[in-house]
């Protein structure tokens, strides 16, 4: 979609680990992970729950809890590693530079504070302006993700919103002070496909006003496909393949990639069988040795029993497989 | 909002309504209050124009009606004891409980809260658990045995707090209160701390629960991600969430404490209700006992009223429903 920009990425994550050290042993819930996003790029980050897709997201933005920490590897924002940072540095940069959007919209608002309490706090904690400024932000945020009367919105508690309004509130509060970055993790699987739409477009009109950078997690490739630039696909903790969006869904090279694409029911293989990944996500706790694949994989051999290299192949596409595809999707699936 | 007052309005009067038969009933089955009120060596004609006097020579149901007639126009009745009005000795006694009461409520919501929001934010650590072993011996150890020892301690090996009785009062509102004297305020600590001292184990069991639940919600970690300093996050987002279940409870306890602090009373011999109701039932005075029932009936349901009321201010959930009903 967007030709390779000279500009220097907004965030870059080199071969991070975010690892749980738990009594039943350790958790490597992101294991080696490394992609980066440039500025108005949407990268989307896909994979099932529990692929540490999320976890990504909240060792970007250091709300990792414990006995969670970031084991290894490096986060570059705007080229400064954020991994060795304290908390008082990393809390000045969540909410000004680095803002996230939650899966449910329903629990994400405080349902005893008003939405100006909720809203202006963010400002306030950032900016240096008085509370009537702050609420002024706050009502031309409302204003840009389409709520219509701000004024009595301001003054509602969010039991009074339906879903999509309070995404819609989560969303103005993210942008409210300008981030470089916005971490989105699966802010629309809870909606009604319309509101889905809406906010789709809301959230990707923004990026692409005010040049902010957004990580989309979510599992739905369907979403991916009509929103991301670069798609970033993980399993069980790894990054197995990423890409241009369109190079990657046309042609996936990694044994997963396909199968999520088979996974989707579409027209053009309309009565055919669905495809199904057989088996299941394994255990963290105990990953098979070599490609954590490898069991539910049809191309699996003797060599998957080896860590598998990340192939970098064209237009910045890496691939974690000992077997890659090289055929058209369309090829594979009939 | 006005059909669900009138419906709190009804079920108030049913219970006050059961409640007088059964406090009536239930006190007037206990002993003779002509055995202990008149001198043995009194003659028959005495005793029969005492009991006339008294209104005990009239059947159970018509002394109840009488009694209901006169409760309905406020009487509760005269002491057998005082001959004066049983509601008049009773709330000449209620300032001092009331103020022991309210100076423990505050003990109980100022320590207790704080204490179990630490407890809650961090229960691994040394504080965390300290607390929560300190609440059990709150919970567990009698409150007059806690009594004894406060008075033990402070008062007889270190001297420095009075071990019992009002100490100087002074008005307000025409009404004696120790509160407004540095040396009724010394009186009031002692007895304050012990009957909060339950009390203040519960607020630190709830606030600690209350805080571990909020503490795992999404809006705490969106929160976060907004950037906002940690004691903001525990003093504004997690603190307004938690004090729906401690107002609730509180609520129902404060009138606990009203009511019976009977315990407290007795052992720092603290002039209050408490201390009339135990003399009262040691004299068998039937109508100051019935009337401070009464009266306690009716306290819970006021207070009750209240809580609910700020259930609204609290929780604004709560507010749009009951609007809607």
């Amino acid at each position: 979609m967007s030709a390779p920009t000279p500009e220097a990425p907004t965030l870059e994550v080199r071969d991070l680990k975010t690892h749980f050290f738990t009594r039943e042993g350790v958790i490597k819930a992101v294991d080696g992970v490394s992609f980066q996003v440039a500025p108005g790029e949407v990268l989307g980050l896909v994979g099932e729950s529990g692929s540490g897709k999320s976890i990504t997201g909240f060792s970007i933005l250091g709300l990792v809890d414990a006995p969670g920490r970031i084991a290894g590897g490096q986060i570059l924002f705007q080229g400064r590693d954020l991994v060795p940072l304290p908390e008082s540095e990393r809390r000045k940069l969540r909410g000004s530079k680095i803002a996230m959007i939650f899966q449910d919209p329903m629990m994400t608002l405080n349902p005893v504070l008003r939405i100006d309490t909720q809203m202006t706090e963010a400002v306030l904690a950032h900016r240096d302006v008085s509370k009537a400024r702050a609420l002024e932000i706050c009502r031309e945020a409302l204003v840009k993700v389409g709520i219509a009367s701000p004024d009595e919105r301001l003054a509602s508690y969010p039991h009074q919103f339906s879903g999509g309004m309070r995404q819609r509130v989560a969303i103005a509060t993210a942008f409210l002070n300008e981030p470089e970055l916005i971490i989105a993790d699966e802010p629309t699987t809870a909606l009604d496909v319309t509101i889905q739409g809406q906010i789709l477009h809301e959230a990707q009109a923004l990026c692409r006003e005010t040049g902010t950078a957004m990580i989309w997690i979510t599992h739905d490739l369907a979403v991916v496909a009509g929103l991301a630039d670069h798609i970033c696909v993980m399993y069980a903790g790894r990054m197995v393949e990423q890409g241009p969006i369109d190079a990657v869904l046309d042609r996936p090279a990694h044994p997963y990639t396909v199968g999520l694409i088979g996974s989707v029911p579409s027209r053009n293989r309309r009565g055919g069988r669905l495809f199904q990944i057989p088996g299941m996500t394994p255990s963290l706790l105990n990953l098979p040795e070599g490609c954590a694949f490898r069991s539910r994989c049809p191309r699996a051999d003797i060599a998957c029993l080896e860590e598998p290299p990340v192939h970098t192949a064209t237009e910045g596409r890496q691939v974690r497989c000992v077997h890659p595809h090289d055929e058209p999707l369309e090829e594979m699936l009939s | 909002m006005l059909v669900y007052l009138l419906r709190r309005l009804g079920q108030s009067l049913f219970v006050v309504a059961a409640m007088a038969v059964l406090v009536f009933v239930g006190v007037y089955a206990i002993g003779n209050p002509i055995d202990i009120m008149i001198s043995p060596d009194a003659d028959q004609a005495e005793m029969e124009a005492a009991i006339a006097r008294l209104g005990l020579d009239k059947p159970l149901w018509e002394q109840f009606f009488i009694f209901v007639g006169n409760a309905l126009q406020g009487d509760l009745g005269k002491s057998f004891v005082y001959s004066t009005d049983a509601v008049s000795i009773i709330l000449a006694k209620l300032p001092a409980t009331m103020e022991l009461a309210m100076l423990a409520l505050v003990f109980a919501v100022f320590i207790g809260v704080p204490l179990g929001m630490i407890a809650g934010l961090r229960p691994h650590s040394l504080a965390g658990k300290s607390i929560m072993a300190g609440s059990i011996l709150g919970f567990s150890l009698p409150n007059f045995w806690q009594g004894m020892m406060l008075i033990l301690l402070f008062a007889v090996l270190l001297k420095w707090l009075p071990s019992g009785g009002r100490g100087e009062t002074a008005e307000l509102f025409g009404i004696p209160f120790s509160f407004l004297t540095l040396d009724g305020l010394s009186h009031m600590l002692l007895p304050a701390i012990n009957l909060a001292l339950f009390k203040t184990s519960l607020v630190i069991r709830l606030a600690r629960a209350g805080t571990r639940e909020a503490a795992l919600q999404d809006y705490v970690k969106f929160a976060r991600a907004k950037g906002l300093s940690s004691q903001r996050i525990v003093l504004v987002h997690i603190a307004k969430n938690i004090m729906i279940p401690v107002v609730t409870i509180l609520g129902l306890e404060l009138g606990s404490m009203i009511a019976f602090a009977v315990v407290t009373e007795s052992v720092f011999a603290w002039p209050g209700m408490g201390k009339l109701l135990i003399d009262s039932i040691n004299l068998l005075d039937r109508p100051v006992v019935v009337a401070y029932l009464m009266l306690t009936v009716f306290m819970f349901i006021i207070i009750n009223f209240i809580v609910d009321m700020l259930y609204c201010v609290l929780d604004p959930r709560v507010r749009l429903s009951e609007a809607k009903a």
